[in-house]
């Protein structure tokens, strides 16, 4: 399946002589801290490439002022890029004009902000309805939209409050809401949870994976928490200091972290619960009975652990029917004991 | 708690205070060369004296004059302008000031004035300042004032609507483009620092003796505050509010109808309301070209020193202010009306015009019952008590503010030779704001001494700072205590209003008495005008201190003092600055009427420029010199507020 | 609750009103004001001071009931109203202290002023000293004892010297080439409006304190404070032609009026009654007693003169 972004050699340089930077080469090697003390620019993105499948929850992470926030300015326009591609839907919208990029963000896509940016003057439903009531939508027509996603979002019976009525969790519902009323093809999130409390945070996550599940949307989710990340992303971008490190699903991170920087980065995430068996099993050894039960090697290690523990003989990892090898007490027990 | 070795300590203490250091012996080395170089290059100029520079301005305004009446400049655009706004302001007139189409009396009589007046304030600021607009306005009849205060909110409201008019669209201008904000603000500053009497006459002949000039006198004065606080209120509408607009495929003028102008209606509403304060600070100086109201009340009343009937009329001035700020604040809250009092209150509003409309009690303020002379007889006992009583006290308080802080500052200022000066000021900016700020410093020297009038503008400069710091003194010890006390808060809020409001005339004629025409009084002009606006800030500005933090000083057992002073002062320092740059811009706007009352220098300069003819260039010299000062001394006090605040 | 409160109020206002209404009363617009006469309108400035004043209300007064003109007075200040010749927004000025440089300006160059004649007050400038002063120190009286006095004059404005008050920007001031011409071991410091003059003579006068200070008569405060006038050195034609060495007193001035050239070309009824208009200081300080200090309206005041002195005001009407 062709991608629906597709993004190359992405640069994004704040300052005075971007261009040039991006121009050249050398300036172009050096790091970040390099490049600002050179020329007192800063690049925000470095050549970042990636793509991003139709239906995917793609997620970036990485730490504060690491280049999140830019990059997924940048695939919208809200920031304009200094060099690269970016093809939504096989067409390069670094070409797109005023218009046609106006026509893209009201039809194709939409975005969810760390603060809300909602408007304190609108009420709920008014909020929602914004970018319906900027493309032309006749009232009636943007009335019942809204509502329609006004529930879905869970937010019914708040219509006609005022956002600074609101607590933050449902101020992003309305965030959220608004985003969706357009119908987008994707949507992006920049670090949405982050300002709320955790529990509240969890909330909303499930939120999000139920309305992916739903809604079926392809969605691009910056975050700088790591849990955050590995819950949500069928695949993530790790950056830092404006380049790629790392892209892959959860597993291929915490069970083939690229270099240290990732390495450390997923040293306490609980591994039983990310890795699957393929990242433990072991060839069978000649001494090995292979006749005791079998699993998938996407099968969670955690979930294997009663089966592994309470089989008297070797686990077989098993995939359309071929045997890809074992995993015994001892690999179990190594995934466990190092979490402790 | 390791000694730290001695040797260390030294390097160590200068660094931290090694600003200090180098700032004290700048003060220090100009001490000495003072002594040396004392009245050597300060460049004097006698009261009669002229530059060249003045001369040819001189000529230059005798030659426009001269061509009015051929100048095709004058003929139409100018005069087309006055034609628009004369029939405007004319137009409110006829409506609640003055007799019009034929009737001896206005078309709204008082009834239906203040009908509106309440009923406008029921629909935007609820009826607790509906009541009390309708007391206010109910007032001013009973001072027996009613036709002057209608012509003055004439006059008052026609040069608001048109600074709206101009400043919005400039303010929005200003705040989405950082050039047109960089080119805005210098002309700001000058429209506002500017002194009055500088362009009243020219005014007049530009746009001739009637309420056009009055107009744009007050506006000139009047709109700069909605173009800056339009311009602020569109630059802090949060970032991400306008990217979401943006993000959702808004085009700039979705985002700016539908975003940004809603978001900042609060702080545009704010603006609304200092432009409107700042025009009824202009109703008196309009009255002297000829402007109605008020303003000529107290004009005419202290020809002969009658201070009775001048707060009369001042005290009508600071009711309409009072009325006008109370519903403006009001009007930035969200509220709404339940349908059936608005249309009760349009009802009675509409009977109320008709009344007024049509019959004489309605249409004419009754002069049966009336207040205004007791104020008069009050005001005029109170003014003779204490010149009776105090000046012996308040004498030789004036002598020793005068010889322990004025003639020291002045002498060190004014009689240095001016290079001196110059390099100690260029080199202080330096210190505060590096080479930027140092630059602009020297630029305003140089202009200085252009102007001609350095010693004059020295001698300024000493007063304006004594007296700067005479605001911060009184608005760091009310502004904490109404910061810290609501009810203070309560007491003195008014008092404040009435102090910015209150033509300085009237309270300065007692104030000649007690201090006898002297620096010191034009100074004590100054406090007043100037000190309530500090005291505002920082009483905002402590407040506004989280009080989480002031609990968790008092849980550690701080006293009072100490919590005022290691917490909520230097937390508060962001406003403890911006009081201070305002009070120094409020203080400098009061120099020309020092000069009224024994300041001399610039504020003589201007004054007497305004009145004699041939000493007009002088006069407009003095302007530029005030503006030229109020620029430097505001670019200084904002970069040592972002060094202090960073 | 509120509510309640809230609808009583106004409907018992509504009730009120239209009680009120019931009972009727004046309406407005029976009658209309009278039409005017030829004369039509007459611009005249009011510049500010009190014996201005009194001229421009005695003849707004007398221009309105008996010629039947509709006046319009104007208040500003000498400069203004002079430009306002040339705009023909002004008409006259009728009570002008010399001013030679607008009289160049307007009167010479650009033509669109005129002298109208004397007022018949005549103006004086100098310097004044409260007059329990002059009654215990008769000899400070002349200019040749000041120095004998300065360290008494002296104050927080004036350093080391004798403080001479110098006061209204309006007027022109040859005070400090008279202190240096005549060695006098003074400062001139500015007091800078005609108030702060009165304030300090007033002040003087009840505490005995010392001042000296630069005024003008006929003003309205000398009818309460007879201030003394010290004698400078007397003046003489050409004394003061050059404003760095004058060393003498101040001239007297022959006060009078100055109309537009239009209003004086049109020689209107109004135009006439100015030129005609003439009286005494006296007649002016009467007048301006009422104002100043009976605080009379002007309107009441100039009535009351006129109708007590009616043969002067036939006198300017006989001749038009
Ligand atoms: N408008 C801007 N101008 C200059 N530098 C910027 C701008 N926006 C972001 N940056 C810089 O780019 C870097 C990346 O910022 P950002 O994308 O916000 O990171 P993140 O969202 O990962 O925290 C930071 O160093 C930041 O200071
Ligand atoms: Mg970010």
């Amino acid at each position: 399946m062709d991608p629906v972004i597709s993004v190359r050699d992405l640069w994004k340089v704040f300052g005075p002589n971007a261009s040039q930077v991006v121009a050249s080469d050398e300036l172009k090697s050096l790091s970040r801290q390099e490049l600002m003390d050179r020329t007192g620019a800063v690049a925000a993105v470095r050549g970042v490439d990636f793509d991003v499948a139709p239906g995917e929850m793609f997620v970036v992470m990485g730490l504060s002022g690491s280049g999140k926030s830019t990059l997924v300015r940048c695939l919208t326009r809200l920031v304009e890029p200094t060099a690269g591609t970016i093809m939504f839907e096989g067409e390069n919208i670094l070409e797109a004009d005023a218009k046609r990029l106006r026509d893209l963000r009201r039809n194709k896509f939409s975005m969810v902000f760390q603060h809300f940016g909602l408007l304190p003057h609108r009420t709920v439903a008014d909020n929602v309805g914004y970018g319906l009531e900027i493309r032309g939508v006749p009232r009636a027509k943007r009335g019942e939209r809204s509502q329609e996603v006004i529930d879905l979002v869970g937010l019914t019976g708040n219509e006609k409050s005022y956002p600074d009525q609101l607590s933050g969790g449902m101020q992003q519902r309305v965030g959220l809401a608004r985003a969706l009323a357009g119908d987008p093809d994707v949507l992006f999130f920049d670090e949405p949870f982050s300002a709320l409390d955790p529990l509240i945070r969890r909330d909303m996550q499930s939120e999000v994976i139920r309305l992916h599940r739903e809604v079926g949307k392809t969605m691009v989710f910056i975050t700088h928490d790591l849990s955050e990340a590995l819950k949500l992303g069928d695949r993530i971008l790790i950056m830092r200091d404006g380049q790629v490190v790392q892209v892959g699903t959860g597993d291929e991170l915490v069970g083939a972290p690229a270099d240290d920087y990732v390495r450390d980065f997923v040293k306490d995430v609980p591994r039983s619960n990310v890795l699957t068996l393929k990242w433990i099993m072991r060839p069978p050894r000649p001494d090995d009975e292979l006749d005791g039960p079998e699993l998938g090697p996407e099968t969670v290690v955690r979930e294997a652990v009663r089966s592994v523990l309470s089989a008297d003989k070797p686990v077989k990892v098993v995939q359309d029917g071929e045997l890809l090898g074992v995993v015994a007490d001892e690999e179990i027990l190594g995934v466990v004991a190092g979490e402790a | 708690m390791v000694a730290v070795p001695a040797p260390r300590q030294v390097p160590l203490f200068f660094d931290r205070y090694k600003r200090l250091v180098i700032v004290g012996g700048i003060v220090l080395a100009w001490l000495v060369l003072w002594l040396v170089f004392r009245n050597f290059g300060t460049l004097p100029l006698d009261a009669s004296e002229l530059t060249p520079l003045h001369r040819w301005v001189n000529s230059v305004n005798d030659a426009i004059g001269a061509s009015r009446n051929s100048n095709p400049v004058f003929l139409y655009f100018f005069n087309e302008i006055r034609l628009v706004i004369d029939e405007f302001v004319t137009f409110i007139q006829a409506l609640i000031a003055q007799p019009s189409f034929g009737r001896p009396v206005p078309m709204i009589g008082w009834l239906g004035v203040v009908g509106i007046a309440g009923f406008v304030s029921l629909a935007v600021a609820g009826w607790r300042v509906a009541l009390l607009a309708i007391a206010g306005f109910v007032f001013l009849g009973l001072q027996g004032l009613w036709q002057e205060s209608m012509d003055t909110l004439s006059l008052t409201l026609a040069a608001v609507v048109i600074s709206l008019l101009i400043g919005i669209p400039l303010g929005i201008w200003a705040g989405l483009s950082d050039r047109a904000n960089r080119v805005l603000t210098p002309v700001l500053d000058f429209m506002q620092t500017m002194p009055t009497f500088v362009y009243l006459a020219p005014l007049t002949l530009f746009f001739l003796i009637g309420p056009a000039s009055a107009t744009i006198a007050t506006l000139i004065y009047a709109a700069p505050p909605a173009i800056r606080i339009t311009a602020h209120a569109i630059r802090s509408v949060p970032r991400t509010t306008v990217e979401a607009s943006e993000s959702l495929g808004a085009t700039r003028q979705q985002t700016l109808v539908k975003v940004l102008l809603p978001s900042s209606r609060k702080t545009i509403v704010l603006g609304i309301n200092q432009t409107i304060m700042a025009a009824l600070s202009m109703v008196t100086i309009a009255a002297l070209i000829d402007a109605p109201g008020l303003g000529k009340t107290v004009v005419k009343a202290l020809q002969t020193l009658d201070v009775g009937t001048a707060f009369n009329a001042g005290l009508a001035i600071v009711v309409l202010a009072i009325v006008l700020d109370r519903v403006t604040t009001a009007a930035t809250e969200r509220r709404s009306l339940p349908r059936w009092a608005l249309f009760s209150g349009l009802g009675v509003t509409g009977v109320s015009v008709y009344f007024s409309y049509t019959y004489l009690w309605a249409a004419e303020f009754p002069t049966d019952v009336e207040i205004g002379s007791s104020i008069r007889q009050g005001a005029t006992a109170v003014t003779e008590w204490v010149q009776d009583s105090l000046p012996v006290i308040t004498g030789g308080f004036k002598d020793f503010v005068t010889f322990a802080l004025i003639n020291p500052l002045q002498a060190l200022l004014a009689e240095s030779p001016w290079f001196l000066v110059a390099l100690v000021i260029v080199a202080l900016s330096f210190m505060i704001g590096g080479l930027k700020s140092a630059v602009v410093s020297a630029v305003c020297l140089g202009l200085l001494v252009a102007t001609g009038l350095w010693q004059d503008s020295m001698i300024t400069l000493a007063s304006t700072l004594v007296a700067t710091i005479m605001v911060m003194v009184l608005g760091v010890v009310v502004g904490v205590w109404m910061g810290r006390s609501r009810r203070a808060d309560r007491a003195i809020r008014p008092i404040l209003d009435a102090a910015q409001v209150m033509p300085a005339f009237v309270y300065l004629v007692p104030f000649l008495a007690l201090f006898a025409a002297s620096r010191f009084t034009a100074i004590i002009a100054a406090v007043v005008f100037a000190a309530p606006v500090a005291i505002k800030i920082i009483a905002d500005g402590v407040r506004a201190v989280s009080p989480a933090t002031v609990e968790a000083s008092t849980a550690l057992g701080s006293s009072s003092w100490q919590t005022i002073v290691k917490v909520q002062l230097p937390m508060a320092r962001g406003a403890l600055t911006l009081a201070a740059n305002q009070g120094l811009i409020y203080v400098l706007s009061m120099v020309v009427v020092g000069g009224l009352v024994g300041a001399g220098a610039l504020g003589y300069d201007v004054v007497a420029g305004f009145s004699q003819g041939q000493l007009y260039g002088k006069g407009l010299a003095a302007g530029v010199a005030i503006v030229v000062l109020g620029v430097m001394l505001d670019r200084l006090t904002q970069a040592a507020a972002k060094r202090w605040t960073n | 609750m509120a509510r309640h409160n809230v609808l009583g109020t106004v409907s018992a206002g509504l009730v009120a009103l239209v009680v009120l209404a019931g009972c009727g009363g004046a309406k407005v617009g029976d009658t209309s004001s009278g039409a005017a006469g030829d004369c039509g309108t007459f611009n005249l400035a009011i510049n500010p001071w009190v014996g201005y004043e009194a001229n421009a209300a005695v003849l707004a007064y007398v221009a309105e009931k008996e010629l039947k003109c509709k006046v319009t007075k104007k208040e500003l200040k000498e400069e203004v109203a002079w430009q306002g010749f040339g705009t023909g927004e002004v008409d006259a000025v009728v009570e002008n202290w010399g001013h030679d440089d607008l009289r160049k300006k307007y009167i010479d160059e650009q033509k669109t002023a005129v002298s109208a004649g004397s007022t018949g007050v005549k103006g004086q400038i100098g310097w004044y000293v409260p007059p329990w002063l002059a009654k215990e120190h008769p000899d400070i009286l002349d200019w040749n004892n000041l120095n004998k006095y300065a360290d008494q004059f002296k104050t927080s404005e004036s350093g080391d010297k004798g403080q001479l008050l110098d006061g209204d920007p309006s007027f022109v001031t040859n005070d400090e080439a008279l202190v240096k011409n005549l060695n006098l071991n003074y400062k001139v410091v500015y007091g800078g409006s005609e108030t702060a003059l009165i304030q300090a003579f007033r002040q003087a006068e009840k505490d005995k304190k010392w001042v000296i200070g630069y005024f003008y008569s006929p003003q309205w405060l000398l009818n309460e404070i007879k201030l003394a006038k010290v004698k400078l050195p007397e003046y003489k034609a050409g004394c003061d032609a050059d404003a760095e060495k004058v060393a003498c007193d101040y001239p007297d001035y022959d006060l009078d009026k100055i109309v537009s050239k239009k209003f004086a070309d049109a020689n209107g009824p109004a135009f006439q009654l100015v030129k005609n208009f003439k009286w005494t200081n006296e007649d002016q300080n009467t007048v301006a007693k009422y104002i100043a200090e009976d605080k009379m309206k002007p309107e009441d005041a100039a009535k009351k003169w006129a109708e007590a002195n009616a043969d002067k005001v036939k006198a300017w009407l006989a001749k038009a």
